[in-house]
């Protein structure tokens, strides 16, 4: 089901691909999440407007949409940051409390690599105080034990070179390594990475994807990768979820999807990447409306070139993210009429 | 992974927090050295707490006291017999030059502690006003306006007035709890722009608390500009407290510049043509409050940029 | 005819702690109706390149060679000609344009401004007529003119800027980093009108980026620069599909093809990080990355050499394989 490079370290991974049982225990699961904000000059955006998400231990999942498509605001709101207006997540089966020392305990499980590792870390502080920064709010032991091992972790070998040093000695791709230590640092199940490359150097990106490969391999660690690059989900995602304005429109298997999109955006999405010149390109008009005010039926038929008569007035009925009984290989589901057509009374 | 090595060589957290300041010292020196102006103010400075600290010593106290002086004539112009008398006496037969070296005294005490007590204040409020959205942060964002709006000078005339002029503390206090609003608009600004960045939410995700959010990452940042606004505080406290002073609303047996003038006024010395009384105090207010100006300014501008590209 | 032509162009900066070389010698030209591509990262001087041509580099730098706009050295003009070239004859279009612009004005008058300046007798109502042409072709409703910039979503206000650049109708058209920021859909939407743009007004544009599959589809020629250097140009699609040089092997690795299955869980990008201009390595300044690098890299500084029909590559390597075939 996800296929992985022979030898690695997660338990899951020993067995050959077909046999991989379903019922992977799900790390982080989201049930029908709503997240609302209060949008600019009244009104109410529904940044998440209804989503469903599980996430099996050691899988690494590409959220990928354009900018205003909710996959930022359901990150955070995974990592505790900010409330849900109805649903729920869940950890290890388990309802997020909100109060202060249940997030605590929280975040020592789950935690955030920044796009911009420039401004993620504090100039003030060296290299050494901003990796043991979370093992010292945690009051954790062996302080200086776990800086220097999630460092090598990381890639900053050897680890004391670099405790000195401040971030604006480092380049790009080192200030991002420091970040991904310090979430390292507390050795967290998940980690949430929202664009882990897109400021750095292009022949940097590579060593970062590939450390973030190594880690779920000699780690088992669970990644949620937030980006608007599909070619990063192409190089380390295991799964994609494409959303847009708020709602899932197509999840499955990474190589089924971007190789057979069933969903007109995400055709569009890729006819645009560059490397694809085999494909003609969709250039959709105008840009993705506004969370306060999204359209009636299927929110994407305004700017859709396959809409017909339904997508108006019915909306999509929201993926869900439960794997069905005996089935094996995670479903490839897009939410679009073309593809699942509405009950015919009700058009 | 890393070689096994029998034992890591790290410097404990406090080297490293030592050898990261003595580093930022360090590189804040240089950079103030090179602004001639903020070495000329830190100059002017020094001369008056060598003052303040020698006056007792350069000085003795019998200068100051009329009882001991009554023999030597009222305003007596300045004459080249010994220092003490290099600028005359004034109304009551004193050292002018006595009573100006012990000026200083009051002057640079109200002036320290009493911006010491508005910068405590003002960083106070305005972090938290700054960091906390909601009902809190907004209170006392209004009390910092409150306050800001209220007329500074008659203000600080009223709760003089009305506190009495006992004792010169009562003027540090005075002084403290008016001069506050300026910081705290400053702070909360400052907190405003830190809070933008990333790496407080990262801190946010690592777990830490408000308090703690606030005690690592935004006071060390905002301190720095708190420190140049402070040193610009002083200079208005020092001036204030001599038109306090020249209104005869401070504390009379205190000898303060303010005082000197308040006096001077009082007994016709500009009709007597005593200008040995007259303004050499109002030189040692502009100078101390210079002092502190270029300072505070040479401060604003070393610190500002590293703050802005950070 | 080349309406930009560079020649052998040098910019040092002489900063507090010496001089930092950020081009050293670079040639490019810019035919009528042609779209070249130059791709780099950090600290291989693109931006400072595009700086020479309107000579914006600031006070400290030091520059030689020749730079030529419709075949007048820009170094030899007096100031009131370089002010008339100065978005008359080119224009650039920043990076990070978003910001540019000037929150508390209207669009309308901030696109009138460069033709109040530079069209003699042009009146208001003039330059307000223009300013509606000007969007109508980069396609923004007119009435965006009287919009203030914090109501347009990035992708009009990078219109807006490419607008405001193209007010004088210059002939030459830099363009920096033009669609970092902006979401993929609109990238390619800003793409297709630039390339659109320099057809139809028979233009020259340069188009500056870090993401080489961005100019893979809209350049005719691209340019890849890496400390200071031009190290591989040709023609776009044959660069593309048969990169000679390392690191260009390297970008292009960087940015996967999708449905490509050697890709699937194998990111591939270089070791180390892009040299700091002040601080170059001797030799070939891109051998400590370089996975082909041999002996003579270390000590041989490598210049441009032609290795095909209108290729040239600066590559000890790469010059043995084509001397070979």
């Amino acid at each position: 089901m996800y296929p992985r490079r022979a030898g690695s370290s997660s338990d899951v991974t020993t067995l050959e691909p077909e046999l991989v049982p379903t019922k992977a225990e799900n790390v982080i699961e989201v049930e029908d999440l709503h997240v609302t904000f209060a949008g600019r000059g009244g009104g109410t955006a529904r940044a998440v407007d209804g989503v469903n998400l599980a996430i099996p231990k050691g899988e690494i999942v590409a959220l990928v949409g354009e900018s205003g498509c909710g996959k930022t605001t359901l990150a955070r709101t995974i990592l505790g940051l900010e409330k849900p207006a109805s649903g729920v997540v869940k950890f290890h089966g388990k309802p997020l409390e909100y109060r202060n020392r249940a997030l605590k305990k929280y975040r020592k499980n789950v935690q955030l690599v920044l796009q911009d590792p420039t401004g993620s870390l504090n100039p003030r502080h060296s290299v050494y105080e901003a990796v043991a920064e979370g093992p010292r709010t945690h009051r954790m032991d062996d302080e200086a034990g776990r800086v220097s091992r999630a460092m090598a972790q990381a890639g900053l070998r050897p680890p004391e070179r670099f405790f000195l040093r401040y971030p604006h000695e480092l380049s790009g791709g080192q200030r991002q390594r420091v970040v991904i230590a310090g979430a390292l640092a507390l050795a967290p199940e998940v980690i949430v990475a929202d664009e882990p490359v897109s400021s750095l150097d292009a022949s940097v990106r590579g060593e970062i994807l590939a450390l973030l490969l190594k880690l779920r391999e000699e780690l088992g660690l669970t990644l949620l990768v937030v980006t608007h690059d599909l070619g990063l989900a192409w190089n380390i995602a295991d799964r994609i979820v494409v959303m847009y304005l708020g709602r899932v429109v197509e999840q499955g298997p990474t190589e089924e999807v971007l190789s057979n999109p069933q969903h007109p955006y995400t055709k569009a999405l890729l006819s645009v990447v560059p490397e694809m010149h085999a494909v003609e390109q969709i250039v959709l008009l105008g840009e993705p409306p506004d969370p306060t005010k999204i359209p009636s039926g299927c929110r994407f038929h305004p700017r859709c070139p396959s809409a017909f008569e339904p997508c108006k007035n019915i909306s999509p009925t929201i993926l869900s993210s439960v794997i069905a009984v005996g089935s094996e290989a995670l479903p490839h589901e897009a939410a679009c009429h073309l593809v699942n057509p509405p009950p015919a009374e009700s058009r | 992974m890393t070689t096994a090595q029998p034992e890591i060589r790290i410097p404990s957290p406090r080297a490293i927090a030592w050898q990261r300041r003595r580093v930022g010292t360090g590189r804040f020196l240089v950079a103030f050295s090179q602004y001639r102006t903020g070495l000329f103010g830190v100059g002017i400075l020094v001369f008056f707490v060598a003052v303040a600290l020698l006056a007792p010593v350069i000085f003795p106290h019998y200068l100051l006291d009329p009882n001991a002086n009554l023999q030597n004539p009222a305003y007596a112009s300045p004459t080249f017999d010994s220092y003490y008398w290099w600028l005359g006496t004034d109304d009551l037969g004193r050292s002018v030059m006595a009573e100006l070296a012990w000026g200083t005294r009051p002057s640079l005490i109200v002036g320290l502690v009493a911006s010491l007590i508005a910068m405590f204040l003002g960083t106070l409020v305005g972090i938290a006003s700054g960091h906390f959205r909601g009902l809190f942060g907004a209170s006392m964002e209004r009390l910092t306006d409150w306050f800001l709006v209220l007329p500074f000078i008659p203000l600080v005339i009223v709760l003089q007035a009305v506190l009495g002029q006992t004792s010169i503390w009562i003027t540090v206090l005075v002084l403290g709890i008016t001069s506050w609003p300026g910081t705290a608009r400053l702070v909360r600004a400052q907190t405003l722009s830190v809070e933008g960045r990333p790496y407080i939410e990262r801190a946010k995700v690592l777990g830490n608390s408000d308090w703690k959010q606030m005690n690592r990452h935004v006071l060390p940042n905002v301190m720095p500009l708190v420190i140049a606004n402070t040193t610009l505080t002083v200079a208005i406290v020092i001036l204030s407290m001599t038109t306090l002073a020249f209104l005869g609303l401070l504390d009379p047996s205190t000898i303060s510049w303010g005082g000197m003038l308040d006096d001077a006024d009082a007994t016709g010395a500009a009709l007597q043509g005593a200008w040995w009384f007259l303004i050499p105090p109002g030189l040692c207010v502009i100078g101390v409050v210079l002092a502190f100006t270029l300072i505070g300014r040479t401060l604003e501008i070393v610190l500002n940029p590293r703050l802005g590209s950070e | 005819m080349a309406v930009l032509e560079m020649r052998d162009v040098h910019l040092t900066y002489h900063t507090s702690e010496g001089p930092v070389p950020a081009v050293r010698g670079v040639d490019l030209s810019v035919a009528e109706g042609e779209v070249v591509g130059v791709a780099g990262e950090s600290g291989c001087g693109k931006s400072t390149l595009i700086s020479t041509v309107l000579r914006l580099y600031p006070n400290n730098a030091t520059v030689e060679g020749e730079v030529l706009v419709e075949g007048e050295n820009v170094f030899d003009m007096k100031w009131n000609r370089m002010r008339a070239v100065r978005w008359g004859e080119a224009a650039v279009v920043f990076q990070g344009a978003l910001h540019s612009l000037n929150p508390i004005q209207r669009i309308g008058k901030q696109l009138a401004e460069p033709i109040l300046i530079h069209e003699k007798g042009a009146t208001e109502a003039k330059a307000m007529k223009k300013v509606r042409e000007l969007l109508e072709q980069v396609n923004l409703p007119a009435r965006h003119a009287n919009a203030y910039p914090h109501q347009l979503s990035g992708g009009q206000k990078q219109r807006v800027m490419i607008a405001l650049a193209l007010s004088c109708d210059p002939k030459v058209l830099l363009c920096d980093e033009p669609t970092t920021a902006l979401d993929v859909m609109v990238q390619a939407q800003i793409l297709d009108l630039l390339k659109g743009i320099a057809r139809d007004r028979r233009m020259g544009m340069v188009i500056i980026s870090h993401d080489l599959s961005v100019l893979a589809t809209n350049c005719d020629r691209i340019a890849i620069m890496y400390a200071g250097r031009v190290v591989e140009q040709g023609n776009a699609r044959e660069l593309f599909d048969r990169p000679a040089h390392p690191y260009t092997q390297a970008l292009m690795g960087a940015f996967p093809t999708i449905g490509d299955g050697q890709s699937r869980y194998a990111p591939s990008g270089l070791a180390g990080d892009p040299p700091f201009p002040g601080d170059l390595p001797e030799g070939c300044s891109f051998h400590p990355r370089c996975p082909r690098a041999i002996d003579k890299c270390k000590t041989v500084d490598v210049v441009l050499e032609p290795i095909g029909p209108r290729r040239a590559a600066a590559c000890i390597r790469v010059e043995q394989e084509a001397a070979a075939t």
